[in-house]
């Protein structure tokens, strides 16, 4: 009777775990496909072409030398960097300013609104969001075209002047970027147990306390986490430098950044081995500062 | 009531490049991924020998596939109208206008994957041949294919941009020269007489700034100023004596003379900062334009256009370019002005040959619809009198075009790297921000000498 009874059940607890793992090789299948792809396989081949000529032939580092002897390459990189530099500060500071702002709205629907708010920029598709700026930016037909004339901007030119670039091209990111990011970080404080905001809170500590010593340690992965995937892109800076330089006719923005170059060589001096160089540059760049972030973050730590 | 509508550079306005730099952005991302797929080599069919010069693919049957920009499709049309049992596949890109470069991308993606070119193609801008000659992408068309008959009636130099070692390789669209355009009666009315020389073209400017603050005699914020100003003054930046050699010199007094000239009168506020083709001139010069040196096809893109400056008629008249006190043989810039290219790997080449000419020689659509200055001389005469016939000039432009076109100094190349680009990158910010041009020259010319090495010319200075 007892041997009976426990056969199906044996049965099921040998199969359970069989199901779990075929479902789970199907969910993650369609993922693994898409990146081997349109991830590995384009790395691999970026790889090889870094390192061949025009005639396939082994090139050696000489595609990384040359491009970097290029006339526009250190400009990009001081681009980037000023960029990179502007719009990470401004990402993380704020991003968690705000999260942690939103997170204080305790009222329901005002919260609910602000969280709307933030999230439409980032719901616009990317090149969408850059064509909304080009409007912004330009003081004829601007909304905000008193500021800018305030700031003594009269004309696209005025605005778009290249000491101005890297500012304008971090608020872009920032406003077509950020707001997806307040949404995780708003989930992410949610998360923190209710029984130790209330401890805090016992303990006396105000909205500023609380935020310095429990919530912010707390959101210490989501910010780091952030700041990964947020240099990945912003290395890749394309669509707002290329835009722009269409919309002003060439005036601002062309070769500004590592990736326009990239297509600049591929696309306007057939040399796709020159642009494999660097972006095989900015893959290794962006896994070097991932890797710094993980280990010193201790990301993967449980706890 | 729009008599050239928007000609070679309609689609200049940024408006228009938004949603190409948009497809340009998506190429960028997948750049190496697609360039990848099979590295096919170059491949040069247009390599000599065979029948009409070059080596032809296996002819097949199907429809012709042409692009256009949008401008040109009513030449598409046209044609489809004339030829009722041609099947054509229109396809509608952005011309390559303003080093957009959307031809050359999708060709070097062609020659990876080996098939997919277009028939025949329409382009912008007047240097591709420097580029699709080389890869072996444009089928020579002074071979057999076209005959001579046929070529010798373009217009005199009309297809230097076409021809590479006396080979020509595409034909031209339409012709693009500077002139002086001025507003008739008002200078009547003002008492100035139209000037001849860029010195009296000076005076009248400071005098206008004292007299008629407000009013201008020019514009030097578009990307083509180089190509109205220092290609008329003869200045050597861009002198491609080679397939792929250059010769640049801008520090000499051909191009500083008209840096200077062009300071003054920007100090004046007589000449604006600002592009012919931004909101905010519309906004500010309606109205305002006393002269303006510019390509003939400003007529229908800025002044009578209800997108430009929207000038009522009988106000606009046109005047050969002012010259420097001097000069024996009169020059002229030239800007822009398209071309046809016919694809060496094109499977319906006897269909291809007929479209193209068609499409630059038949008045039907040359005379009658091209929104430019046909580059072949007998469409340039019916075309001519239909713009005098509708009566929007105040004079008879029709022989200060015909003048202008054999004008173009010939000193001024077509290369592969974009002099458009390269004075808006360098220069234009510098006007913008108040600095003098003259001060800004050696900065051109470096900029000049990179851009032109970097695309593998062999310069010198």
């Amino acid at each position: 009777m007892s041997v009976t009874s426990s056969e199906p059940a044996r049965a099921r607890a040998r199969r359970a775990p069989w199901r779990a793992v075929g479902a789970g090789y199907v969910f993650v299948a369609g993922y693994v496909i898409l990146l081997a792809a349109f991830g590995v396989v384009p790395v691999v081949y970026a790889v090889y072409f870094a390192f061949t000529n025009a005639d396939n032939y082994f090139a050696g580092l000489s595609n990384f030398v040359q491009s970097g002897q290029d006339f526009r390459y250190l400009p990009a990189l001081e681009h980037i960097g000023i960029y990179l530099a502007i719009w990470l500060v401004a990402l993380v500071v704020l991003v968690t300013v705000l999260a942690l702002v939103l997170h204080q709205v305790s009222a329901r629907r005002l919260g609910a609104l602000v969280r709307f708010l933030y999230y439409i920029p980032g719901a616009l598709a990317g090149a969408a969001s850059v064509l909304v700026w080009l409007f912004m930016l330009d003081p004829t037909v601007s909304p905000a075209s008193s500021l800018l004339h305030l700031l003594g901007y009269g004309t696209f030119g005025n605005v778009i002047a290249p000491g101005h670039l890297s500012l304008l091209f971090a608020i872009i990111a920032f406003w077509t970027g950020a707001g997806g990011w307040i949404v995780v970080m708003y989930g992410a404080l949610n998360n923190i147990p209710r029984d130790v905001m209330e401890a805090a809170r016992i303990d006396g500590a105000g909205a500023w306390r609380t935020a310095r010593y429990i919530q912010v340690p707390m959101l210490r992965k989501w910010i780091v986490y952030m700041a990964i995937l947020a240099f990945a892109t912003g290395a890749q800076l394309f669509v707002e430098p290329q835009l722009v330089s269409e919309a002003s006719l060439g005036v601002a923005g062309r070769d500004y950044s590592p990736n326009q170059l990239a297509y600049d060589f591929a696309f306007q001096n057939n040399n796709v081995n020159y642009a494999a160089a660097i972006s095989v540059e900015l893959l290794v760049v962006c896994l070097i500062v991932a890797a710094v972030f993980v280990t010193r973050s201790r990301f993967f730590d449980a706890n | 009531m729009a008599l050239f509508s928007r000609a070679a550079r309609a689609q200049r306005r940024p408006r228009a490049s938004w949603t190409r730099a948009a497809l340009a952005a998506g190429v960028a991302v997948v750049a190496v991924t697609v360039a990848a797929c099979g590295n096919g080599g170059s491949s040069s069919a247009a390599s000599s020998g065979g029948k009409d010069g070059f080596n032809e693919a296996t002819q097949a049957s199907g429809p012709l596939t042409v692009w256009v920009d949008s401008t040109r499709v009513p030449a598409a049309q046209a044609y489809e109208k004339a030829h009722p049992n041609v099947k054509l596949n229109v396809v509608t890109y952005d011309g390559d206008a303003n080093g957009s470069n959307t031809l050359q991308t999708k060709v070097d993606l062609y020659d990876r994957t080996g098939n997919g070119w277009p028939d025949v193609v329409f382009s912008a801008e007047s240097n591709e041949v420097s580029w699709t000659q080389p890869a072996g992408f444009t089928a020579p068309l002074n071979k057999g294919l076209i005959p001579s008959s046929v070529l010798s009636q373009f217009s005199a130099g009309s297809l230097a941009p076409c021809t590479v070692n006396g080979t020509v390789y595409c034909l031209r669209n339409d012709l693009a020269p500077a002139m002086l355009w001025y507003n008739a009666p008002l200078m009547k009315q003002w008492g100035y007489q139209v000037p001849t020389t860029w010195a009296q073209y000076q005076q009248i400017g400071e005098a206008v700034a004292k007299q008629h603050p407000g009013y201008i005699v020019g514009a030097a914020g578009d990307t083509f100023a180089p190509e109205i100003y220092m290609w008329a003054s003869q200045c050597q930046a861009n002198d491609v004596t080679g397939i792929r050699a250059v010769t640049v010199n801008v520090t000499t007094s051909n191009c500083s003379r008209m840096a200077s000239m062009l300071d003054t009168l920007l100090a004046d506020k007589s000449m604006s900062k600002l592009s012919a083709f931004s909101s905010a001139f519309d906004k500010q010069e309606k109205g305002k334009v006393l002269m303006m040196p510019a390509p003939v096809w400003f007529a229908g893109s800025v002044f009578d256009s209800s997108s430009g400056l929207n000038t009522p008629k009988d106000q606009i008249a046109a005047a050969p370019m002012p010259q420097w006190p001097g000069t024996t043989t009169p020059t002229t810039g030239n800007v822009g002005g398209g071309l046809w290219l016919l694809s060496a790997h094109s499977t319906h080449v006897s269909e291809a040959v007929n479209f193209i000419e068609w499409v630059t020689t038949n008045s039907a659509y040359q005379g009658d619809l091209a929104p430019g200055l046909p580059a072949y001389g007998p469409a340039a005469s019916v075309w001519l009198a239909n713009q005098q016939k509708a009566g929007y000039f105040a004079n008879d432009i029709v022989p200060v075009v015909q003048q202008a076109a054999g004008q173009i100094w010939q000193g001024w190349g077509y290369g592969k790297f974009s002099q458009e680009a390269i004075w808006a990158a360098t220069v234009t910010p510098g006007i913008t921000a108040g600095k003098a041009i003259v001060s800004m020259l050696p900065a051109w010319q470096t900029a000049i000498t990179n851009y032109a090495t970097a695309a593998g010319y062999q310069v010198s200075h």
